[in-house]
């Protein structure tokens, strides 16, 4: 096995409130091989989010560290970039500006030495335009696009500085399930044409399926990882898949895990027993 | 008298478009969408926001027109409307109307230019970081809230009653409350945004440059046509300090005369000066960010 992209060692994070700590992760540990695509999921209030920002560099840790290629992150950096639910596109920058974004930062232009990285990059910016199918956008702004679109931008300008991790945090949560299903196709992908590592939260188990290479189940109160799933699918994948019996398996399994883990049976018992009183 | 009259007339079409709005669907099945008048933020065509608004505008001017004309008050208290537009008339000709429009212009622009330059940095650091926050906001809160009239001993003894003096006046009515104000629109600036950026390896000042600021443009934009609004109420009171010129002092001096007439001129100028203003911010807005349309 090789040295790990991404250790995860001993993560913890307290957060404070109201003098209240509530413990939002607890022991963390994961080893992400270079160029894996992972999906977390897990039941709300499971620190799955609370992860992939630690890893992103943009919330602090209690305990343990983030090692990144063997050193420990501190603080957000060029190299992991990251894709939001929403709201995260600049309105005022055109479709083509936005995906440019990061070539007005000094980290980036730093690594820029001749005319020829200029052009490799209005290359990158053109590819990654057409990739995502919005080439006739691209001096539309985000307001005039549909939410789908948006997303493909979103990517696109995370895509644009070539970070060696992607970060997905519900990047599909708000779309509708059509356009959900064209997005995976698509960051699928952008997965086999980058050779980026990927870590993707989703609330879908779906999704996290058809997605990941390996899918790490969360579970809340305090979070953690509970169990880990390798997808046994293949490299290229479409959606006829979603129907194998293998792939509903998993998900029939993923799906009990994530019920016994979330605290919604004992709901239920007290829901049974209020309506009993009721009755 | 006549053009009030010419005026009115919108406010008569009003009822009728409205009636032939709920007329209208009646006969054919696929009827246009009629306007529904009293959704909750609702729709209405151009047209009848229009019909409305100068409806709205001129009612109370053929009101007053209406209750002068049937002699219902004393010219000495409420002058008619034509008595007023005479009285701008020779305000114009004989008594220096553009110089008194141009002095208090001057000032209210110059003392709201001089808010604008300190307010916009200083709500910018308020808001963006959290101990020019904690250190400053407090302080602004506590100061805004004293009234600006009562400056005026102070900025006299200080600064002296030249042009500086009622500059100051009118920085001390506006800033304090734009610097909280511009604080509140950074503040707003998405999270998502912001986050982005960082993840993209921006640092602070990039993102202070290349995000927080465009972000937050249009609301800043929108904060200095509410405040320059302000900077004009603040006049009067500007030329209360040794004026022998402007459109505040002309109402201050006016009352002194009982020139009731002269007083209603100086307040429909002052409005007038202020709505057109207000018009100018509007219209630069949409010009400066054609991005807030939708498609």
């Amino acid at each position: 096995m090789t040295a790990p992209k991404i250790g995860i060692r001993e993560v913890g994070k307290t957060f404070v409130s109201d003098k209240r700590e509530v413990e939002a992760l607890q022991s963390v540990n994961l080893d992400v091989q270079p160029n894996e695509f992972i999906t977390f999921v897990g039941a709300s209030g499971c620190g799955k989010s609370t992860l992939l920002r630690i890893i992103a560099g943009l919330e602090t840790l209690s305990r343990g560290e983030i090692l990144l290629d063997g050193k420990p992150v501190d603080g957000p950096g060029v190299d992991r970039a990251m894709v939001f639910q929403h709201y995260s596109l600049y309105p005022w920058l055109t479709v083509m500006k936005n995906i440019r974004f990061c070539r007005q930062l000094k980290v980036v232009a730093d690594t820029v030495h001749s005319e020829a990285d200029v052009e490799t990059a209005a290359g990158r910016a053109d590819a990654l335009l057409s990739l995502m199918g919005l080439t006739s956008f691209a001096d539309a702004y985000p307001s005039q696009l549909s939410g789908g679109m948006q997303q493909r931008v979103a990517i696109a300008r995370a895509l644009m500085p070539k970070p060696a991790t992607l970060l997905m945090d519900e990047p599909f949560g708000a779309l509708d399930a059509q356009t959900r299903e064209v997005m995976h196709d698509l960051i699928r992908h952008v997965y086999r044409l980058e050779k980026t590592t990927i870590l993707f939260v989703t609330h879908d188990v779906e999704e996290a399926i058809y997605l990941g290479g390996r899918v790490v189940l969360m579970a809340p109160r305090p979070g953690r990882i509970d169990s880990i799933y390798e997808v046994p699918l293949p490299a290229q994948r479409n959606q006829d898949m979603k129907l194998s019996p293998e792939f509903t398996e998993l998900k029939r399994q993923i799906l009990a895990r994530i019920r016994e883990t979330s605290g919604m049976q004992t709901d239920l018992e007290q829901l049974e027993k209020l309506t009993a009183i009721a009755g | 008298m006549t053009a009030h009259l010419t005026l009115a007339s919108p406010e008569i079409t009003a009822p009728a478009a409205a009636a032939a709005a709920q007329e209208a669907p009646a006969p054919t099945p696929p009827a246009r969408p009629r306007a529904r008048w009293w959704s909750i933020r609702g729709e209405l065509p151009r047209r009848i926001v229009w019909t409305l608004a100068i409806a709205g505008l001129t009612a109370p001017f053929v009101l007053w027109w209406a209750w002068t004309a049937l002699g219902l008050a004393d010219p000495m208290f409420m002058p008619s409307p034509g008595a007023v537009l005479e009285r701008i008339g020779r305000w114009w000709t004989s008594e220096g109307l553009l110089q008194d429009i141009g002095i208090s212009v001057y000032r209210v622009m110059a003392g709201f230019a001089l808010s604008a330059l300190l307010a916009l940095p200083l709500g910018l650091y308020i808001g963006t970081y959290r101990p020019v926050q904690a250190l400053l906001e407090p302080l602004t809160d506590f100061i805004r809230y004293m009234p600006a009239v009562a400056f005026i001993p102070l900025v006299m003894l200080w600064v002296g009653i030249d042009e500086g003096a009622k500059i100051l006046i009118i920085f001390i009515g506006t800033f304090f409350q734009m610097v909280l104000m511009v604080a509140e629109d950074v503040r707003r600036v998405p999270m998502a945004q912001i986050e982005a950026a960082q993840t993209m390896g921006a640092t602070r000042a990039e993102i202070v440059r290349l995000v927080i600021l465009p972000s937050s443009r249009p609301a800043l934009l929108d904060t200095l046509r509410i405040t320059c609004g302000w900077a004009w109420t603040y006049l009067v009171v500007a030329e209360l300090v040794a004026a022998n010129s402007g459109l505040g002092y002309a109402i201050l001096k006016a009352q002194r005369y009982m020139h009731t007439d002269k007083i209603f001129a100086g307040i429909l100028l002052i409005g007038l000066i202020g709505l057109l203003t207000d018009q100018a911010f509007r219209w630069l807005s949409r010009r400066a960010f054609p991005w807030r349309k939708q498609a």
